[in-house]
């Protein structure tokens, strides 16, 4: 049986960088790189703690792109994807892309496949977020949303809704990694709040909010009710559009929640 | 704001525009600009009806009133229905305030007729222009022109709306005279051209000076309601093929008529809407804008109408057994294109896989091509070609034995009628 190495590196992209470094430069053919956190070692591998090294990540950033940008855009998105060993997978991945010219779009090799199919489903989450994030306007005047979503996306949507809403300040908040982004008018920074109390959904009404915000929910799901026909009704196609556990954000949703 | 009367408001003019099918919020480039609000430019859905399409923008009338009378239309004179009115200020508030929560792409705005087109289309063109120099509002704006609205005033709605739009509404001209005896074809054609010259213009002008001020960058939009005159798929087609090649038109959409009125020259309330014909003609539209196929492939003088249990790609492929199988490992793009089951993102991804290694049905399906149709028309490196000797009739009933379309039930339901 052959031994691998596992890397034990922060979380952070530039940690998985710097650990994908360290692998090629001992020439390894494989490299089992692991959070901190989930690390779990394998019995006959030998371990090695990564210090994250933006130098050499941005060594192996620029090495990668200097090959394909789609396979830069794929590593970054499947690496938000968060999924259980996705690591080793995007260490193939890049071993693949150094080797040669157009490989990341040889879709008959298993891996590149499955990379650019991850890449595709947090792409497609990145998009529905940018579509179903709904602002709540706080009488400190700030432009509020909550978010779920699967995948690790904030940093992806931050550009979008940056240059939308340029002239309101803005929060979006991911309750489940418990971090958001801020916007102040001037630039997009990240911070992490407790909102053990408040800061509702489409069913919770909060304190924070003003009067008004909630006279144009109501009219928001007046619409939709409004715009509906009902001869045509699909409701399959509805749910397969927005997934329900999306819908306790909407207001337009609340009635189903 | 007084958010009872608004919604009530709401609830009319939103109801009375559902009928529009049009919903695009894509197509323009408009960016934000001086931390303005807003910008137009890559078409999101932010929402789903419970029929299933998409909500990107706030679509509207401005007013129900209408002094004309169409036969398919709820807001026709002749209706007795609730009417209502928005204030130019009530439509500004609204779209900003829905856009602000980020619940739209922008507006749609349209108006039953009240007392002229000019009048009618001016208070149109009111909204938009306070929109966008009030408000610094850079999000989608897609007016629907009044037909019969002059020139000057389709020369300023194009400098406000992203997009413009006038409704066919009735593929033929037999059809227009006998539903809505009050408007006259050229009504339509005249603001049509109006724009399309316009565009090119604008686009002429912009070669040599940069700060020519946009002109409905998105373009125009038409719609045809099908089913509501006896129209064949052919006759849809064809007209809309007009649309495309005349106006330069960046789409044109098929709506089944959705019964409104007991009118004798009308299907009746209760009447199915046509949704799988919509359906087919959506799938033909997109072969004809995609796929390169030509509208007398698909549909002419032998072949007027879809067929209803399969597309119209695959429709095509059973008549034209000849230009198949198609090796594709091999073939240009513009054939694989043509295969049954193999959709354009496929087609991409088959062009730049088979440059490392020759593809089988394995490689294939994992690309997503749906082999259940496509295996009967292709060669690839697995031994088996699928079709054998088989006619297109069995070829046709081995794939419908084996697929589950969305609108399979439906159409078994119409086919038991015949058992
Ligand atoms: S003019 Fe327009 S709004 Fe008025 S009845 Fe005809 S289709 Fe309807």
């Amino acid at each position: 049986m052959t031994t691998t190495k596992t890397f034990i590196y922060d979380g952070s992209f530039n940690g998985f960088l710097t650990a994908v470094f360290a692998g090629f430069e001992q020439k390894l053919p494989f490299a089992d790189i692991q959070k901190e956190r989930l690390a779990q070692n394998g019995l006959f591998s030998e371990t090695e703690t990564i210090f994250t090294n933006i130098e050499l990540a941005k060594r192996v950033w620029n090495g990668i792109k200097n090959r394909s940008n789609i396979a830069i855009k794929n590593i970054y998105f499947s690496f938000l994807s968060g999924e259980r060993n996705m690591e080793p997978l995007l260490y193939q991945y890049i071993r693949k892309i150094m080797g040669s010219k157009y490989v990341a779009s040889d879709f008959s090799d298993a891996c590149i496949l499955k990379i650019s199919q991850t890449a595709q489903k947090v792409h497609r989450e990145k998009h529905r977020m940018e579509a179903f994030v709904r602002f709540q306007l706080t009488k400190d005047g700030i432009y509020f949303a909550n978010i779920e979503p699967d995948f690790d996306v904030l940093p992806l949507i931050s550009k979008h809704f940056k240059e939308r809403y340029a002239d309101q300040p803005w929060i979006i908040y991911d309750l489940k990694r418990n971090y958001g982004l801020y916007y102040d008018l001037h630039g997009v920074e990240i911070i992490t709040m407790d909102l053990s109390n408040g800061f509702g959904n489409s069913i919770q009404k909060s304190a924070a909010m003003t009067n008004e915000e909630y006279d144009y929910q109501d009219l928001w799901n007046n619409y939709f009710k409004s715009t509906n026909i009902k001869s045509r009704i699909n409701k399959k196609l509805h749910t397969q559009h927005i997934p329900k556990r999306y819908w306790k954000y909407l207001s337009e949703k609340k009635e189903a929640v | 704001m007084d958010f009872n009367r608004i919604k009530e408001k709401l609830n009319i003019l939103a109801d009375a525009a559902k009928y529009d099918v049009s919903c695009s919020s894509s197509g323009s480039n408009r960016k934000n600009t001086n931390k303005g609000l807003g910008n137009a430019s890559n078409g999101i859905c932010h929402s789903y009806s419970e029929d299933g399409r998409c909500i990107s923008l706030l679509k509207i009338l401005l007013t129900n009133h209408c002094i004309y009378d169409c036969a398919y239309c709820v807001t026709r004179k002749s209706n007795d229905i609730k009417r209502a009115a928005f204030k130019i200020q009530e439509v500004v508030d609204l779209t900003i305030n829905f856009y602000r929560r980020n619940y739209i792409e922008g507006l749609f705005l349209s108006s039953g007729i009240f007392k002229d087109p000019d009048y009618t289309m001016e208070r149109l063109i009111a909204v938009a222009k306070k929109l966008r120099l009030e408000e610094n509002f850079n999000g989608y704006i897609h007016l629907k022109s009044i037909p019969g609205a002059s020139d000057e005033l389709m020369y300023e709605a194009g400098l406000y709306a992203d997009r413009l739009s006038v409704n066919i509404e009735i593929p033929t001209v037999s059809g227009l005279k006998l539903l809505a005896p009050d408007k006259k074809h050229e009504d339509f054609a005249k603001p049509m051209l109006k724009v399309k010259n316009e565009i090119i213009r604008f686009k002429e002008e912009r070669k040599l000076l940069k700060s020519t001020p946009k002109y409905a960058p998105a373009g125009q939009s038409t719609q045809m309601i099908v089913g509501a005159t006896g129209e064949s798929d052919k006759d849809v087609m064809y007209s809309a093929t007009h649309f495309y090649k005349n106006f330069h038109m960046k789409r044109v959409y098929y709506s089944g008529y959705v019964p409104v009125s007991n009118d004798s020259r009308l299907p009746s309330i209760g009447t199915q809407v046509p949704m799988l014909r919509e359906n087919r003609l959506y799938q033909t539209d997109w072969l004809l804008r995609f796929y390169g196929f030509s509208v007398q492939e698909l549909l002419n003088a032998e072949y007027p109408n879809l067929d209803m249990d399969v597309d119209p790609k695959l429709s095509w492929a059973l008549r034209n057994l000849q230009h198949f199988p198609v090796d594709v490992n091999k073939a240009e793009m513009s054939v694989l294109a043509r295969i049954p089951g193999v959709g354009m993102t496929s087609v991409h991804k088959i062009m730049k896989a088979r440059k490392f290694r020759k593809l089988d049905w394995d490689h294939l399906k994992k690309m997503g091509v749906a082999l259940n149709r496509a295996k009967y028309f292709i060669l690839c490196d697995s031994r088996h070609w699928e079709r054998r000797d088989l006619d297109p009739q069995r070829i046709k009933g081995l794939i419908l034995s084996t697929s589950y379309g969305k609108y399979r039930p439906q159409y078994s339901n119409q086919l038991s009628l015949f058992n």
